[in-house]
């Protein structure tokens, strides 16, 4: 019973985290998507050296566990800077710039699985390379990238606990606190752990209502017979 | 060649184009009057698609130039773009925008580059899906028509623009044999109606009564042309006889009814 009663006393504390969590994935998922679309563009359309800083990016953001950017970001860049961010803005950026990676890449392969069709039609009917991304390209390309995308959600959802190691007063910061007072380490854990799975249930549902509202017949599907 | 006779609408002009070692047109030349049909025949591999996305500038040709109503078009992307607005293009496999109605298909360049008003431009838009006979279709996703009538969208989408030229890359290859009839038949009604085409085809029957002059292409250059009665029933050039030949084996014989 010592176990229940830490959980009810933890609950109400454990539970503030829900908004600083959410905020960070909503933000994170914001910068990505902000700097993925573009980046992802000009994979396939910009040249070569816009996209060969592109693939550095892609490569080094990728490439580094989510804790050593994190920290390089706390301990390092910003302060250098001189810039006097909180630690959750810090976290969001570093999440959502290490999205941004995952995400280019996701709207590259959307892009390029249209085929060179869509881009040559539209040029002969007179748009400019713009108008037809902006017209034809996005509209299909998002829609293609949305299984793909929905990945994000629970990957910055779970990713969004490692701010805990700046002190970013999110779920699993806020457990760890009530741990410390209440030495009851599993049910307090499993009760950040249920709430996790509560918000992937509930972001996911979200992002099945937009596939849904999104979805055009046929859009994306090869034809078998002409 | 005159270049400043009033009724030639296009001037293609030693056209040159190489794909790495690869020399794809070899020198390219003809001219279209206006209302006139040519039909572009040859072998696969022998430069006709590049040649039609040359004269649009879908593919920039290295050496030749292209004018239109006597104006030559120049390289830069704003002129290209707006040179391409008088040039309707049809592609083997349509190439609809798959996120959009067979209407929007055909409105959006008439909204987004000619910036009509949409009332405007929806009345057009039906104008010229009626014209391909698919207005009743209009609501439907390029996924939910088949390829004739996919076909036709496309079409009405280049003629929305009202060209100067349209131009027809093999518009038929990629349709199942009975649903050429319907496609080919839109064409027919089209030349007759005093559209300047410019149609690559294997569809000889049609050639052979709606072209004004057949083209033989083959190896990058026009090998020979002349009006269709002479290419189908007295080639001069002994690769045409071959080519018709075995086009004839895979087509059936041609009649001069088409």
């Amino acid at each position: 019973m010592e176990g229940l009663s830490a959980v009810l006393e933890s609950l109400p504390y454990i539970i503030s985290g829900i908004p600083v969590t959410l905020g960070l994935v909503a933000l994170s998922l914001l910068v990505g998507f902000a700097l993925g679309v573009p980046m992802g563009v000009a994979m396939v359309y910009g040249n070569r050296v816009v996209i060969k800083i592109i693939q550095v990016f892609v490569f080094v953001l990728r490439g580094l566990p989510n804790l050593v950017l994190l920290f390089l970001f706390y301990f390092g860049i910003f302060p250098l800077l001189g810039w006097n961010l909180s630690p959750f803005t810090i976290g969001a950026i570093t999440l959502g710039l290490r999205s941004a990676a995952y995400q280019t890449e996701i709207f590259r392969g959307a892009i390029l699985s249209l085929g060179e069709g869509q881009m040559l039609a539209a040029l002969s009917v007179g748009m400019s390379k713009n108008q037809a991304i902006w017209n034809i390209i996005l509209p299909q390309a998002l829609r293609l990238a949305l299984p793909g995308w929905s990945n994000e959600y629970p990957i910055l959802l779970t990713d969004s606990s490692v701010t805990y190691a700046i002190g970013v007063a999110e779920i699993l910061t806020r457990g760890g606190q009530m741990v410390t007072r209440t030495y009851q380490p599993m049910p307090i854990y499993l009760t950040c752990a249920l709430m996790f799975i509560f918000l992937n249930w509930g972001g996911m549902q979200i992002i099945q209502w937009g596939e849904k509202k999104a979805y055009i017949p046929g859009l994306g599907r090869k034809r078998e017979t002409q | 060649m005159n270049t400043t006779s009033a009724t030639s609408i296009l001037v293609v002009e030693n056209i040159y184009k190489t794909y790495g070692k690869t020399e794809i047109l070899k020198g390219v030349s003809f001219t279209v009057n206006k209302g006139e049909t040519k039909v572009i025949i040859g072998p696969s591999g022998a430069g006709k698609s590049t040649l039609l996305k040359c004269i649009n500038q879908l593919i920039i040709p290295d050496r030749g130039r292209i004018f239109l109503n006597g104006e030559e078009v120049l390289h830069s992307h704003s002129h290209i773009n707006r040179f391409r607005q008088k040039i309707g293009m049809v592609f083997q496999n349509f190439y609809l925008f798959d996120h959009i109605t067979a209407l929007e298909n055909v409105e959006i360049a008439l909204l987004k580059v000619k910036k009509m008003k949409r009332p405007e431009a929806r009345e057009k838009a039906l104008k010229e899906l009626a014209r391909v006979g698919m207005k009743d279709k209009a609501h439907l996703y390029p996924a939910e028509l088949s390829g004739g009538q996919a076909q036709r969208v496309s079409i009405a989408r280049a003629l929305a623009m009202d060209p100067e030229v349209m131009l027809f890359d093999e518009p038929t290859s990629a349709l199942d044999p009975e649903l050429t009839g319907e496609v080919l038949e839109v064409m027919r009604n089209l030349a007759q109606g005093g559209v300047t085409m410019v149609v690559v085809t294997h569809e000889m029957g049609f050639a052979s009564s709606v072209a004004d002059e057949v083209m033989f292409m083959e190896e990058g250059k026009i090998l020979e042309s002349g009006p269709p009665s002479q290419i189908f029933f007295h080639p001069q050039e002994e690769r045409t006889k071959k080519f018709l030949s075995r086009i004839s084996e895979l087509y059936g014989e041609l009649n001069r009814n088409g």
